[in-house]
């Protein structure tokens, strides 16, 4: 059974997914991050391929992004750092990057590097439905990765039922109309959209992403979801700390949810 | 071959829409309705009537008699440099703000190069008193500072883009976020054949009046319908479309694609995707760009705002892949002469953009019974600065 799956069996709430860009701020720091993050008691983490044109991030994440490609990051640089990392964790690992970064690596290779990095599954944003039915499933399903696609408040009930039959993993519910990192607060309205696919009873557990920043947002997230992720609060928390890294972490980590409930 | 889109937006292996979840059903709204919209007789007059009244078409088919005796040939310019507002793009234009009143939109988004687009845009909201927002490279916005006044008296709110190059890519990226934001009152006018399907087939059917217009004008003029060539520059590549696209199924006529070789093909700082370029996903669509091998855009270059795109349209990556279509890389010293050489001896002041164009006849071959239309894509009040700057010497440094 997949990290993922496996993590879902024993837990079904309060999961904290915590996203970072790989390459930031430090080039090599990714080791370092995921480690903590580890030992902080993460349950999921993301590492994000820094991309020049990330089309559905916000300010924050773009700018780790583009400093991390400044500071030398490449797609293979990233899968050293992960093979190195996966050493010291057993948390699911999932990377998110643009397509056009899986097609100029060739969408096979990048499958089999992924696998043997120990990566659990991939966020593609910009991969199209059709596309990857037509073109990927049958290589991800071979490689044992799990694809997590998104939905928003605009998808409609016949595409989530689509989505939720080709997801394996989770499914990553955009809290709002939003890129990344934009707004703080949840309001009633996104509760309403929340509540309306809670009551779908889909077969993938779902992960609410984008806005959630604090302990607040994350606990209320986590009342209709499986749990959150949180990407940009945590790169701005990581920007702050230019010395004790891991300190950073760990602080951040704990205003989220306190360690005894790890 | 085919080189219109197939009903998923493809042109051969180009094509398509790659986006975010976060913009499929903006998308979407727009993919099953804009050919319902657009082929609507109500639509079709008033689209027509502005194009006529408002914009001034048709624009001139015009013989310039001196160019052509210089370059040995018949050389006849479209003249899309006398529209309303000065280009082609306000073709595009009056078709998205139709579509987008009948889509119940009240809000605009644009992004601009040039600022062409952007006047354009803000042009028709004033004209239908919607708000209108356009995004532009800071880089941009100090090249072709009389645009952004013209938007800004027209009412239009303009927002720089301060990410990556400050130019065209990165206000499309900042005009996708927006629309991402805004999803449900909000129409985003794209401004030449790029973005995700139905953009490229949609603005291509906006611009096909050019072609549409050539073809009477030239029998008109000539009793032939069919030139032998046609030239154009491409940025993202919409005037060229337009001026294509009733000839592009006829393959006797040669078309010509202009890019932009900023300060030559291998200075590194250059915008020639054709040459430059690969295949991968720009801005929604899986089309030809520059990239690096890890994936990764690059920044172009060119000293014409307009064409300082590091892809382009996926149509134009089908033409030029299958052989159909004949690219042409100009630098910014060449478009530079070749729109000194206009202004003397037709008396007409080409934009920068639309110089590149003329500077192919330098480049390609062709004979003296030849009949080419070149699209004149729009005039050059806006470069008169780089212009001047050259004139005087010190635009080189
Ligand atoms: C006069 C003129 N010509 C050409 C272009 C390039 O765009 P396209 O390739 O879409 O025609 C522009 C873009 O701003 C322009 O202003």
């Amino acid at each position: 059974m997949g990290r993922i799956r496996a993590l879902f069996n024993s837990k079904q709430n309060g999961i904290l997914n915590i996203y970072f860009t790989a390459g930031y701020p430090g080039l090599n720091d990714t080791e370092t991050i995921i480690r903590t993050l580890t030992k902080a008691g993460v349950d999921v983490i993301e590492v994000g391929m820094p991309y020049s044109d990330p089309m559905a991030d916000g300010p924050t994440i773009q700018q780790s992004s583009s400093r991390a490609i400044k500071q030398g990051m490449t797609v293979d640089l990233l899968f050293r750092q992960v093979t190195k990392a996966r050493q010291h964790s057993d948390v699911p690992l999932l990377l998110m990057g643009y397509l056009n970064q899986m097609m100029q690596y060739g969408m096979e290779q990048f499958v089999n590097k992924s696998v043997s990095a120990g990566i659990d599954g991939l966020i593609i944003p910009d991969l199209p439905l059709d596309i990857y039915e037509k073109e990927y499933l049958d290589l991800i399903r071979q490689s044992g990765l799990d694809m997590v696609f998104l939905i928003t408040p605009q998808t409609v009930e016949e595409r989530i039922r689509y989505i939720d039959s080709l997801s394996t993993g989770f499914i990553y519910m955009v809290s709002d109309a939003s890129i990344t990192g934009a707004k703080s607060g949840i309001s009633l309205k996104q509760i309403e959209y929340f509540k309306r696919i809670e009551a779908m009873e889909l077969k993938n557990p779902r992960l609410i992403g984008f806005g959630i920043s604090n302990a607040e947002t994350f606990d209320k997230a986590c009342q209709y979801a499986n749990g959150a992720i949180i990407g940009s609060a945590f790169i701005k928390a990581l920007e702050k700390s230019d010395t004790d890294l891991e300190g950073s972490i760990f602080e951040f980590i704990h205003s989220i949810r306190k360690p005894a409930t790890v | 071959m085919r080189f219109t889109a197939d009903d998923r937006g493809f042109y051969g292996d180009f094509g398509g829409a790659f986006i975010p979840e976060m913009l499929y059903a903006n998308v979407e709204e727009l993919r099953s309705r804009y050919l319902e919209i657009i082929e609507d007789q109500d639509f079709q007059n008033e689209f027509r009537g502005l194009l006529k009244d408002y914009v001034g078409r048709p624009s001139p088919l015009y013989l310039a008699k001196r160019l052509s005796q210089k370059y040995q040939t018949s050389i006849y310019l479209k003249r899309e440099d006398l529209n309303h507002t000065g280009a082609h793009k306000i073709n595009n234009t009056i078709g998205q703000i139709l579509l987008a009143q009948r889509l119940g939109k009240s809000r605009i988004i644009a992004e601009t190069g040039a600022g062409q687009h952007g006047v354009a845009t803000a042009t028709v909201c004033a004209l239908m008193g919607i708000q209108c927002i356009v995004y532009m490279g800071e880089v941009d916005i100090a090249r072709q500072a009389p645009n952004v006044s013209r938007m800004q008296m027209l009412g239009a709110e303009v927002r720089p883009a301060l990410s990556g190059s400050r130019t065209l890519k990165d206000a499309t990226n900042e005009a996708i976020r927006d629309w991402i934001n805004n999803p449900v009152d909000t129409h985003y006018i794209i401004g030449s054949v790029v973005g995700p399907h139905p953009y490229p087939d949609m603005v291509a059917r906006f611009q096909s009046v050019i072609s549409e217009e050539i073809r009477w004008q030239l029998k008109e003029q000539t009793g032939s319908e069919d030139p032998d060539l046609i030239i154009a520059c491409v940025g993202g590549g919409s005037n060229a479309a337009g001026a294509y696209y009733h000839y592009l199924d006829n393959d006797n006529i040669r078309l010509i694609a202009v890019e932009a070789a900023g300060l030559g093909v291998d200075s590194g700082e250059s915008a020639a995707t054709s040459v430059l370029g690969s295949k991968g996903i720009i801005h929604g669509s899986r089309t030809l760009l520059m990239q690096t091998p890890d994936g990764q855009i690059i920044e172009p270059y060119s000293l014409s705002a307009g064409l300082d795109y590091p892809g382009i349209g996926p149509m134009h990556a089908h033409l030029i892949d299958s052989g159909r279509a004949e690219a042409v890389s100009i630098t910014d010293d060449e478009a530079l002469e070749a729109a000194f050489e206009c202004a003397k001896l037709e008396g007409i002041i080409p934009a920068l953009e639309s110089a590149h164009a003329f500077a192919a006849l330098e480049k390609i071959e062709y004979g003296s019974d030849d009949i080419i239309v070149l699209n004149l894509s729009g005039r050059g009040d806006k470069d008169l600065e780089t212009y001047i700057k050259h004139l005087t010497g010190d635009g080189k440094d």
